[in-house]
């Protein structure tokens, strides 16, 4: 985990208010894993607190992120050149499964809306590792921003809520129109999407981990403004109340009650 | 030879620099961007005689220049607090600050006397929180209670008491005379301002406890204010806080009255950002020709 300040060396709009950024960071880079994510922090003083990103991939140098504009921090980050900087602390967080321990299995990725970008790099992983990948990609309308990539790794299915693309509706939808098997499930995406992908994974008896998104103070673990309700007494608290930040933000379905 | 040291209830610390309660747990989180040992004191997350679930989330939202909480205080506890965060601090080169909260005398009193025997060195007795409530009314915000619950903590504590109060009061001078006469070693002020927001996309209150706590720069200049106003009305020293940012924000404090100075939030913003502000304290003595940190206490005019 290290504060530094990384170079900017993309930063274009993939779709309606998504962006896709890279930042030149090794010391952040060459650590991280899938799942992981990292704290942006805008210039503007007035605005205090880090925006958490997901990592959509990272190498030895350099981290990809794909965001969101959704307040003015995110806008901020969005008029970012070629050339500048920015303030990051990272890689933060647990992260997916080890990918090496699932070699040879079906491994299913979820993502929906901003919550593909971290599917991504977790594709990557599976796909190395030898895992059989299947992406199944829930998107508003036709802009299906990086779903081609996810080819490179297996199969991949899209949903959209106005049929423009694939099967008209969710993500769970495309996918029980397949067998619907998986020997492993990871998902991202909005609290509906992973409610339902935990029940169906409950149901069916698939490891399922479920990587999640809540309001953060610190990131770093120590503010406890980010938790979630969890089945079993959480290590630091022991009041069955996890920090998405440093506990997470990945849970096995079956840990949380959200 | 520059000194910045100072001895604050009894403790003397290598300078005058400390942790906001619950702005850096028990040390831990922070260790990989803070050399602890450079730290005055680190002041510990409030700790109760059981363990706390704190409220529901969404607990914090960001606001302009600062940000609001309500964590409600979850904690471990005073158990697994002396078997792990106690001995990890313990490891290091700083004074310990233990921040104690509870519902009732009763509560507070317990986990003062499990500390008795420890190797902390300061308690600092959370009656401010403004997202915890003890029947229906904060501790510290009634001038008797806080003279009672002082008293009735200095007659258990082995270690210094400081009382921290709630800038959610007509006086802070009052307040802070009321926990002198209940024979408390030191006070820390401000704890957070009680604020509310609401998402107007939304029409949603922002935190899942409707109000928070306001804390950052927005609150320093109040912090500012109520720290000298204290210092006027009692003899006892003050560890000043309130949205401290840098090494000028903390100095303002100590210029107003304060013996030492809490980072809060802005470890938030910069997790380094302790290292930095006592670095600068140094460079602005430097630059002003102040040999001695403790000249510089309420030495405003």
């Amino acid at each position: 985990m290290t504060e530094t300040v990384g170079e900017i060396l993309y930063n274009q709009e993939i779709s309606a208010q998504i962006f896709e950024l890279k930042i030149k960071v090794p010391d952040i880079a060459s650590g991280a894993r899938p799942g992981q994510f990292v704290s942006l922090y805008p210039e503007d003083k007035s605005r205090l607190l880090p925006r958490p990103i997901s990592i959509c991939d990272a190498n030895d140098k350099t981290l990809r992120l794909v965001y969101r504009v959704a307040g003015l921090g995110t806008r901020e980050f969005s008029g970012k050149k070629e050339g500048d900087s920015i303030r990051i602390v990272g890689p933060l967080g647990n992260g997916f499964p080890e990918a090496a321990d699932h070699a040879g299995q079906k491994v299913v990725l979820f993502g929906g809306g901003i919550g593909i970008p971290p599917m991504r790099f977790a594709g990557e992983a599976y796909a190395a590792a030898g895992a059989q990948v299947t992406a199944v990609l829930g998107y508003r309308d036709r802009e299906t921003f990086l779903s081609e990539e996810f080819t490179r790794f297996g199969e991949v299915m899209i949903a959209t809520e106005d049929g423009s693309v694939g099967t008209k509706g969710n993500v769970l939808d495309a996918f029980r129109e397949t067998q619907g098997e998986a020997d492993l499930i990871c998902a991202c995406g909005p609290l509906p999407m992973l409610r339902a992908l935990q029940q169906f994974s409950r149901e069916k008896g698939i490891p399922c981990f479920l990587s999640l998104e809540e309001k953060m103070a610190c990131a770093l673990g120590a503010c406890l403004g980010c938790v979630v309700k969890t089945v079993k007494e959480d290590a630091h608290s022991h009041v069955k109340n996890a920090r998405v930040c440093k506990d997470g933000p990945v849970f096995s379905a079956e840990d949380i009650e959200f | 030879m520059m000194n910045t040291e100072v001895t604050f209830c009894g403790v003397t610390m290598k300078n005058p620099v400390t942790t906001a309660s619950g702005t850096f747990g028990s040390g831990m989180e922070y260790t990989e961007f803070c050399d602890l040992n450079a730290l005055g004191a680190v002041t510990t997350k409030g700790v109760a005689h059981v363990p706390w679930p704190g409220n529901d989330a969404p607990r914090v939202a960001e606001t302009p220049s600062g940000m609001l909480n309500a964590i409600g205080l979850q904690n471990p506890g005073i158990d697994v607090f002396l078997e792990r965060d106690l001995p990890f601090l313990q490891q290091f080169d700083t004074k310990i600050i233990v921040n104690v909260c509870g519902h009732t005398e009763e509560e507070y009193l317990a986990v003062v006397e499990r500390l008795a025997d420890t190797t902390a060195d300061l308690l600092e007795i959370n009656i401010s929180c403004p997202n915890v409530k003890a029947g229906g009314i904060s501790f510290g915000t009634d001038p008797k209670e806080v003279e009672r619950i002082t008293s009735a903590i200095k007659k258990k504590a082995a270690q210094p008491v400081v009382m921290k109060l709630s800038p959610n009061v007509t006086s802070i001078a009052e307040i802070a005379r009321a926990a002198e006469s209940g024979g408390a070693d030191g006070i820390s002020l401000i704890n957070t301002i009680t604020g509310m927001k609401i998402d107007v996309e939304k029409r949603k209150f922002a935190l899942a406890n409707r109000t928070g706590g306001l804390s950052g720069p927005a609150i320093h200049p109040v912090a500012v204010r109520m720290v000298y106003e204290a210092a006027q009305a009692v003899g006892i020293p003050i560890l000043g806080m309130g949205g401290v940012l840098t090494a000028r924000d903390a100095i303002e404090l100590i210029l107003a009255g304060a013996t030492m100075v809490a980072v809060g939030t802005a470890n938030f913003h910069h997790p380094e950002v302790t290292m930095n502000i006592i670095a600068g304290i140094r460079s602005y003595m430097e630059h002003h020709g102040i040999r001695d940190v403790k000249e510089l206490i309420g030495a405003v005019s």
